[in-house]
């Protein structure tokens, strides 16, 4: 995939931490990030390694006030997010970048029929009579290939199964023709059959519409199914990136690796499993260097400073930043 | 591995009642359990497959006595020993919750030991067992004082299997045990159950909707579909020659590593239907590639004559 020159989303070194009584969450250290038109990124990472703060924070969904951008810049759709006003946001949200949560059922309004929230939500974006709005949202729901759209929209999301009410916010998602869809785990509550299903439904109307995805997981396996390129996150930066298939087939960074290695799919049944041994760090005293070296099998002397992302392999969109791989590198 | 039954199921059904009306008699009901027969085999893994809704975690409960079957009848026999019962522990999903946040751990580990001993045990032997339990998970017995909520994740799902451990049962009921962990975490807690399983000869009942870790776990796979099992046989036959359209629908829904979707599949609306009004005849058939008339008769579990011990409950696959 040649990567185009203007982009959708586009992160630059960003870093942002919660400040807490006496000291700070670092959650975000220095994470670029580019997505560009019509291309499904997936972000994967373990729980605290920065993946959903990354996305929250380029919808500004978090507390203002909560949190403070030390360094580096979020730029989308050629606003600049950080510096951005509430109004400005509003514009975005919804109509230019839509999102996708993780548990349909929190994300919908239990107490409202779903006809009547997806007509809420298409009259906000677009100027639409009652009823053309609904017949639009018999139409979208039809298009996610729901049998039976009218039926769907008298009921509440409680009636809905899990995979439905997902449907339902793909439809919303969709429904104004978004650049870029930004989704958070929205398969990780589902059965694997349904998972299937909505991963399918996703990635065809991404195609259709050319709309950017970045896909939030921490599964590899969905990712090396879905996404054309990933990141790796881990302690609040990205490690790896590139093409899935690559990463997935050659991984270069020792976690990426690590955390490959470390599912059962590999191994033979009942041998044991590398597991990677300690914990993640502790994100409000990270260490100077390298996040990773605690639990790295190849560190050396350079890792007490934090590595930077560079190309590796001869190829231009595959970055690892890891001292001892960029020493490889040069070597060969 | 031997194949004496340590624990029976009879064709166990379980009915819950929905709703009711003036009277308080029951609207309706909802079938969990539809005829479950099966027989855990003393020192195995036995892996239990389904997506939700299936009954899995019905079946748990039936297993451990939570729960009592409308129908059937569940037997735990210990081999060898006339009249003695299997004696059976769970660990649950979330050790967020499974955990008293108000007991210090010893505490939490040590109640099954001192229910055990017809609550006599002394504070001294009761923190004894719980050190003896904590080492054998690799939880350092210095930190046995603290509270659940002072521990990672990983470390509270070990604290789980020492509960578990700690009144020696033969076999243990493991119910999504690394569903809420992370992908490291959940190697280091496989791989303990599985040196625990070498060191102790337990048995173990896996359930789980996580396949890769079902067939990396389990010596035999349970596949189950609206409250009933569909095929059950070795796991490496399971996986390797699925012969229920579901078991295959299930497998191939699995995402793996390396395989990307192709841009022209197609997705199709598929939803498991209601457990209210059970279907007449196979309750997959309408979901089922294969359907055609004679999946209009209720589906019985039959062994494949080509190969024992695998069992599949279609009439087309039955031999």
């Amino acid at each position: 995939m040649t990567m185009p020159s203007s982009s959708i989303l586009s992160i630059d070194k960003l870093s942002l931490e919660f400040p807490i009584y006496k000291g700070a969450v670092k959650a975000l250290n220095g994470v670029d990030l580019e997505v560009s038109p019509g291309e499904i990124v997936g972000v994967v990472g373990e729980s605290g390694s920065g993946k959903s703060v990354t996305s929250m924070t380029a919808m500004r969904l978090l507390i203002e006030g909560s949190f403070k951008v030390t360094a580096g810049s979020l730029t989308m759709l050629g606003t600049d997010i950080v510096k951005a006003s509430e109004k400005t946001m509003l514009g975005l949200r919804g109509s230019q970048v839509a999102m996708i949560f993780q548990e349909p059922m929190t994300a919908l309004n239990p107490t409202k029929r779903v006809g009547a929230q997806m007509v809420e939500v298409i009259r906000l974006h677009r100027r639409l009579e009652k009823r053309e709005a609904r017949a639009e949202a018999a139409r979208l729901l039809k298009d996610m290939h729901i049998a039976d759209p009218e039926q769907i929209l008298r009921q509440y999301p409680f009636e809905l199964s899990g995979g439905m009410r997902q449907r339902v916010l793909i439809a919303l998602a969709f429904s104004c023709d978004p650049k870029l869809l930004i989704a958070d785990e929205p398969t990780t509550a589902l059965d694997v059959t349904v998972q299937r299903q909505v991963l399918l439904l996703l990635r065809e109307k991404a195609r259709q519409r050319n709309t950017a995805v970045l896909f939030i997981t921490h599964d590899m396996a969905v990712v090396s199914q879905f996404c054309d390129r990933v990141y790796v996150m881990y302690g609040g930066s990205v490690v790896e990136d590139g093409p899935t298939a690559e990463v997935i087939a050659e991984p270069r960074h020792p976690y990426t690796r690590a955390l490959l290695r470390a599912l059962p799919d590999l191994v033979p049944p009942r041998t044991p499993i590398e597991a990677i041994p300690g914990t993640v760090p502790d994100m409000t005293h990270l260490p100077a260097g390298c996040t990773f070296a605690s639990r790295c099998p190849q560190t050396g002397a350079p890792c007490g400073a934090r590595p930077e992302p560079r190309p590796v392999g001869g190829s231009s969109l595959h970055h690892v930043a890891c001292w001892s791989v960029q020493e490889e590198e040069l070597r060969s | 591995m031997s194949t004496d039954p340590i624990l029976n199921l009879d064709n166990i059904h379980v009915d819950f009642p929905v709703g009711s009306d003036w009277r308080g008699r029951p609207k309706q009901y909802v079938h969990a359990l539809n005829g479950i027969d099966l027989a855990v085999w003393k020192g195995e893994t036995l892996g239990i497959v389904g997506e939700s809704g299936c009954g899995k975690s019905t079946l748990a409960q039936v297993l451990m006595s939570l729960v009592r079957p409308t129908q059937g009848a569940l037997r735990r026999r210990r081999p060898g020993e006339s009249g003695a019962q299997t004696r059976m522990q769970i660990v649950f999903q979330d050790p967020q919750s499974s955990l008293n946040p108000r007991l210090p751990v010893w505490k939490v580990i040590a109640e099954p030991y001192y229910i055990e001993s017809g609550r006599k045990a002394s504070r001294s032997e009761l923190m004894e067992a719980a050190r003896k339990a904590a080492t054998l998970v690799e939880i350092p017995p210095e930190y046995l004082s603290r509270f659940p909520h002072e521990f990672s994740g990983g470390q509270r799902q070990r604290i789980a299997i020492a509960r578990a451990l700690v009144s020696e049962p033969d076999l243990i009921l493991l119910d999504e045990p690394t569903s809420a962990l992370d992908i490291s975490v959940q190697a280091q807690i496989l791989n303990l159950l599985n040196e625990l399983q070498k060191q102790r000869g337990l048995t173990y009942i896996l359930i789980s909707h996580n396949v890769a870790v079902v067939k990396h776990m389990s010596d035999r796979i349970a596949v189950m579909y609206l409250g009933q099992i569909v095929e059950l046989g070795a796991t490496a036959e399971v996986m390797k020659d699925p012969k229920h359209p579901y078991t295959r629908l299930l497998l191939e829904s699995v995402p793996r590593l390396g395989v990307s979707i192709q841009d022209d599949e197609v997705s199709s609306n598929m939803e498991l239907p209601s457990n209210r009004h059970l279907p007449a005849g196979c309750f997959f058939k309408d979901r089922c590639p294969l359907a055609c008339e004679g999946c209009g008769k209720p589906q019985e579990l039959k062994e494949r004559p080509s190969s024992p011990g695998h069992l599949v409950r279609c009439h087309l696959k039955a031999d």
